[in-house]
């Protein structure tokens, strides 16, 4: 107890307007220092353009619309990839977590199939899919499953079992040693997959987009490089980087939310 | 008939305690006449017949015969591995009988009647103090008093202000305060203590011994606690058991009055033979 108490001492000191902006202050220093480099002519235009620049052609196709157009494309994509890919990944975690015949079944199968990069499947995807949206669904929807599949698998078989006894000796049935003990117990782990899985969201449909697509970030930069717009290239990338955070404090927020009761995410 | 019930028991003894009951209409009406004239839940009577539990080839307990009165506070001590908290998890339904008997007299048992409390305090980390306590009034978890009687159970340990507070906040001897009034709120009749007090820190082991006599005697359930601590066995039980080698080796009245002096040369006098015993048991090996 004491040594928590001398841990979270310090943190009562920090201001919290100044917490939030902490961590902006490394990315906003690399892009004045990009700037300056850009300027004074230390970085050739050709190899990498100035900010402002990027800043400009950001604002060009946003008022062309193409950019709203194409992040939106990418954006639909990477949620339904996510949503179908997670369920089946939670359905299957579930399974094998709570019953012994569904992990002997399928879990040796799912083990092999994680094994093959989920990118390498991208010719013969095209060969099934050729470029349209199912074929960045599945993959986008394989890359995700496995991490929110093992962790889920994770989760319910670390679950405390001095807990699942405590339930059963309180006379708890089986759907309610699951949503009182079990779920619960599994949730954390299952957070750590959802995030894993955000990153290997992106990944994968940057890479599908880059290879095969007609439309979406991927696109863009692609068809940026054939006019040799480096400008687009690299706004391209600097919006992953965004659209990447943006997800991670998604889930970070749901995390606060639900697991309120870990003294790990408690208020200070 | 209660004998027969518990000696053919199916894989799982909490699943078969839970049919203990001949109609849960019957007993439901039992409990509610008993809440209804608040009268205060009576300690079942414990018989042990033959007793005898093995894990693998290594005999744990090799026949225990034992007669426990209507709400006597009952002490099992004895060295580590001697088979007392295995002989409290069979009275507790928690592990399958091998061979033998235990019953509670003719009343009829639910599972409700019977709780455990452990050394850790077994709390759910995601459910606040209050609805940790209402996990322990089991098939009632959802009735409308629910929060009422949890609330109760929870002033009986003194910790009404933490109601709303998560389980990691609180000390450890708070979170066996909340576990205790988990197992207190169902008012069973049988209370068995594994070590409940044995991860606790000496002041607070004494102020928790003090909560669990006062609990027992206002409440009146037959308490069995396993302990390794000779001297809370004499302080707080009528009765001590040694157990050594899976058998009982002594059974020592403690026939001082209440409330006790610790330290007294009496209860000194008591736990001096006992640990005699235990020391005797020790030097065979």
């Amino acid at each position: 107890m004491s040594l928590i108490d001398s841990i979270s001492l310090p943190r009562n000191f920090r201001l919290p307007r100044v917490d939030g902006l902490i961590q902006w202050i490394v990315p906003l220093g690399i892009v004045v220092v990009w700037q300056i480099a850009c300027v004074t002519g230390f970085v050739p235009t050709r190899v990498l353009p100035a900010p402002s620049d990027v800043a400009l052609a950001g604002w060009k196709l946003l008022l062309s619309g193409e950019l709203i157009r194409n992040i939106w494309v990418s954006f639909w994509r990477a949620s339904i990839g996510f949503l179908i890919g997670g369920s089946i990944g939670f359905a299957f975690g579930l399974a094998n977590g709570l019953s012994q015949l569904s992990a002997k079944l399928t879990d040796t199968t799912l083990q092999m199939v994680r094994n093959v990069p989920h990118l390498a499947l991208i010719p013969l995807v095209i060969l099934w899919f050729g470029i349209d949206e199912s074929a960045k669904l599945f993959l986008v929807a394989l890359g995700v499953f496995f991490p929110i599949y093992l962790n889920t698998l994770h989760g319910i078989r670390t679950v405390d079992p001095q807990l699942i006894e405590m339930g059963r000796i309180y006379g708890m049935s089986n759907s309610e040693l699951f949503r009182r003990v079990i779920f619960p117990g599994a949730l954390p782990s299952i957070f750590v997959g959802i995030r894993f899985a955000l990153g290997i969201m992106w990944l994968t449909l940057i890479v599908a987009e880059t290879i095969a697509a007609s439309s979406g970030l991927g696109y863009m930069a692609m068809q940026a490089r054939e006019f040799m717009l480096i400008d687009v290239v690299v706004l391209s990338i600097l919006i992953y980087a965004l659209l990447g955070k943006l997800a991670d404090s998604a889930s970070r927020v749901l995390e606060r939310a639900t697991l309120s009761w870990h003294p790990a995410f408690q208020k200070r | 008939m209660q004998t027969a019930l518990r000696t053919s028991l199916p894989e799982t003894e909490l699943a078969s305690r839970a049919n203990f009951a001949p109609t849960a209409r019957v007993v439901r009406e039992e409990r509610q006449e008993r809440q209804g004239h608040q009268v205060q839940s009576s300690g079942l009577p414990l018989s042990i017949r033959g007793l005898r539990k093995s894990f693998g080839d290594n005999e744990v307990l090799r026949g225990i015969d034992l007669h426990i009165p209507a709400g006597q506070f009952v002490a099992i001590v004895g060295k580590s591995g001697c088979g007392k908290s295995t002989l409290l998890r069979l009275i507790a339904g928690l592990e399958k009988i091998d061979a033998g008997s235990v019953s509670f007299g003719d009343a009829v048992v639910q599972p409700e009647d019977i709780r455990v409390m452990f050394q850790e305090p077994r709390l759910l980390p995601w459910a606040r103090v209050l609805s940790n306590v209402e996990v322990g009034l089991g098939r009632d978890r959802s009735s409308s008093d629910a929060h009422a009687r949890a609330e109760k159970a929870l002033a009986e340990v003194g910790l009404t202000d933490k109601r709303d507070q998560w389980p990691s906040v609180l000390s450890g001897g708070q979170k066996q305060r909340v576990a205790l009034a988990r197992a207190l709120v169902s008012h069973p009749r049988v209370l068995a203590f594994d070590e409940p007090l044995g991860a606790l820190d000496a002041l607070t082991r004494i102020s928790m011994q003090r909560l669990l006599e006062r609990v027992w005697r206002d409440q009146g359930f037959t308490a069995i606690l396993v302990t390794h601590d000779v001297a809370e066995a004499v302080a707080l039980a009528d009765r001590v058991l040694v157990i050594d080698e899976g058998r009982i080796a002594h059974d020592v009245m403690v026939n001082v009055a209440r409330p006790r002096e610790r330290g007294s040369v009496e209860l000194a006098g008591l736990e001096g033979s006992i640990l005699s015993h235990l020391l005797s048991a020790d030097d065979r090996i």
